[in-house]
């Protein structure tokens, strides 16, 4: 069975606050839920499928779904892939509706990290039974160094530059400075990401990404419902998910799962990563983007570095339009899950409602990216296809 | 510029069933790896079946405890002191996280042979670092 067509996303909606310290994690799910759903033209009783993963309160559909008082539901699913959890949904969101197994899907993300205190480099309760946690936890790993050993690792073997990764962020922040609701706006240059304060070798304060409350929703419909709908048609024609890890002992941090899901969504697509008008791509750090990047087929492994500089992120004047609302690194990384905000800006391309400083002109195939988890011990890796009807 | 090492407080590992045999090992001062009796494969962390081949023939042996550094970064910022960690390749071919120690942070480098050195968590159980050869 293919996916290909079986399904469009009619809704999508961000949350514009980025510290939310009066807000509850479940009122920010609801109201991004509402927001998505006012989006499409739908109402809350339309909803028949309910997608949510661990940062939903209780890490399940029940309390969400008891919250928003979700009474049609007949297909649920909590799958919890860390911060790509949500492109997996619309996958499997465009399975169900597929399958027959439901019409309206419903997809949200939110949580409070700004509000809570949380940190890059905070060593995480990870929780018991876990096989992995008495060879590891004593030797403090932390999402940046985590990271941070894959830049070391991508740096030895192809010759990466520090400077290479911060035009990454360089242009994110060229995006992020048309984004009214962007938690950093202002422009940065290579010298002030390599120059601010290093805080795991080699990856500086600004080769990482924000902190923030908030969170987004997307709502996925079969295409008969679409059609009635008012809004530009999002049709999904590729998806790709995989989980990628330690190998028994056989480490290798040169590439990420993206190297499997890009391939698998680019073939249910038909279309090859050249044909991409724009890149929505997971960046959690400078180096999550390079890393994609070569694995999804954009440039050889290797030649990140050199494909980001220069500018060529940049929409207007780079070859890959990549994160036009500033993405994790500059506008909004809620609940330390970035893959929600990849598929709506995503989605405001293909609609030609980004903003126009930035908008694609004629954007009618988009891709989005995630990574869950870290790269540097296991992760998961979603890639998403859309193309504009 | 120099990061002299210091001492840190290290994470009582949290041992699962089948996990205190090497940690006992540890505390006597040796490395162990499992090995496969079935496809010979050695893997890490240690398990109760092969990762390769399903095999539950699986025992432990002691590794040599010498290497080099797959990759490693210094984390400067979030902790009380500066700490180093790591991917460290044993010479039997499995990598392993760790941390370096013992050593200027600022000189480590991937390539660089390191061999086993043991500290103590905080309930004084013995964890496996490396430091240079």
């Amino acid at each position: 069975m293919t996916i290909k067509g079986k399904a469009y996303i009619v809704g999508a909606y961000e949350h514009p606050l980025r510290k939310a310290p009066n807000h509850s994690v479940a009122q920010l799910h609801a109201e991004v839920a509402k927001g998505a759903l006012e989006d499409a033209g739908l109402t809350k009783n339309d909803i028949d499928g309910y997608f949510c993963a661990g940062d939903a309160p209780g890490a399940n559909v029940w309390s969400m779904a008891n919250y928003m008082n979700l009474n049609q539901l007949r297909h649920v699913d909590s799958t919890d892939m860390g911060g790509c959890s949500y492109l997996v949904h619309v996958a499997h969101a465009a399975e169900a509706i597929a399958a027959g197994k439901c019409n309206v899907a419903l997809i949200t993300l939110a949580g409070r990290p700004n509000s809570e205190g949380s940190s890059g480099t905070q060593v995480r309760d990870r929780g018991v039974n876990l096989p992995d946690v008495p060879y590891e936890m004593p030797h403090s790993p932390v999402t940046v160094n985590l990271y941070a050993m894959c830049a070391m690792r991508h740096m030895y073997e192809y010759g990466t530059t520090s400077e290479q990764l911060a035009w990454v962020k360089v242009a994110a922040s060229h995006h992020a400075q048309h984004n009214p609701s962007a938690m950093l706006k202002n422009v940065v240059t290579v010298e002030e990401v390599v120059n601010s304060p290093m805080i795991s070798d080699p990856l500086h304060r600004l080769d990482c990404c924000v902190v923030s409350d908030g969170g987004g929703a997307v709502i996925v419909a079969r295409p008969e419902i679409a059609k009635s709908l008012k809004r530009p048609g999002v049709k999904i024609i590729g998806t790709g998910e995989t989980t990628k890890h330690q190998m028994g002992g056989k480490v290798d941090l040169s590439y990420t799962g993206a190297a499997w899901t890009g391939p698998r969504a680019f073939e249910q697509a038909g279309v090859k990563p050249g044909d991409i008008k724009y890149a929505s791509i997971y960046d959690s750090f400078t180096i999550t983007v390079v890393l994609q990047i070569e694995d999804l087929g954009f440039c050889k492994k290797g030649e990140g570095g050199k494909f980001v500089s220069d500018g060529n992120l940049i929409s207007g004047t780079g070859k890959l339009p990549f994160n036009t609302d500033g993405g994790g690194l500059c506008n909004n990384h809620p609940a330390n899950r970035g893959g929600m905000t990849k598929i709506i800006e995503a989605v405001r391309q293909l609609r030609g409602e980004s903003h126009p400083k930035v908008q694609v002109p004629n954007c009618n195939l988009a891709l989005a990216h995630g990574t869950g988890g870290a790269i540097g011990h296991r992760h998961g890796s979603a890639t998403l296809i859309m193309e504009r009807e | 510029m120099a990061t002299p090492y210091q001492e840190r407080k290290v994470r009582d590992p949290a041992v699962n069933p089948g996990d205190q045999e090497y940690f006992d090992a540890a505390a006597e001062g040796k490395l162990m790896l499992k090995k496969c009796g079935d496809c010979g494969e050695v893997h890490h962390y240690p398990r109760a079946l092969c990762p390769f081949c399903f095999s539950d023939k699986v025992s432990w042996v002691q590794a040599k405890g010498t290497g080099e550094i797959y990759t490693y970064s210094v984390t400067r910022r979030g902790g009380p002191v500066p700490y180093c960690i790591a991917y460290v390749t044993l010479d039997e071919g499995v990598k392993m996280m760790t941390n370096i120690v013992d050593t200027d942070l600022d000189t480590i480098k991937i390539g660089q042979r390191v061999k086993v050195v043991f500290k103590k968590s905080e309930n004084g159980t013995s964890v496996p670092m490396f430091a240079p050869a």
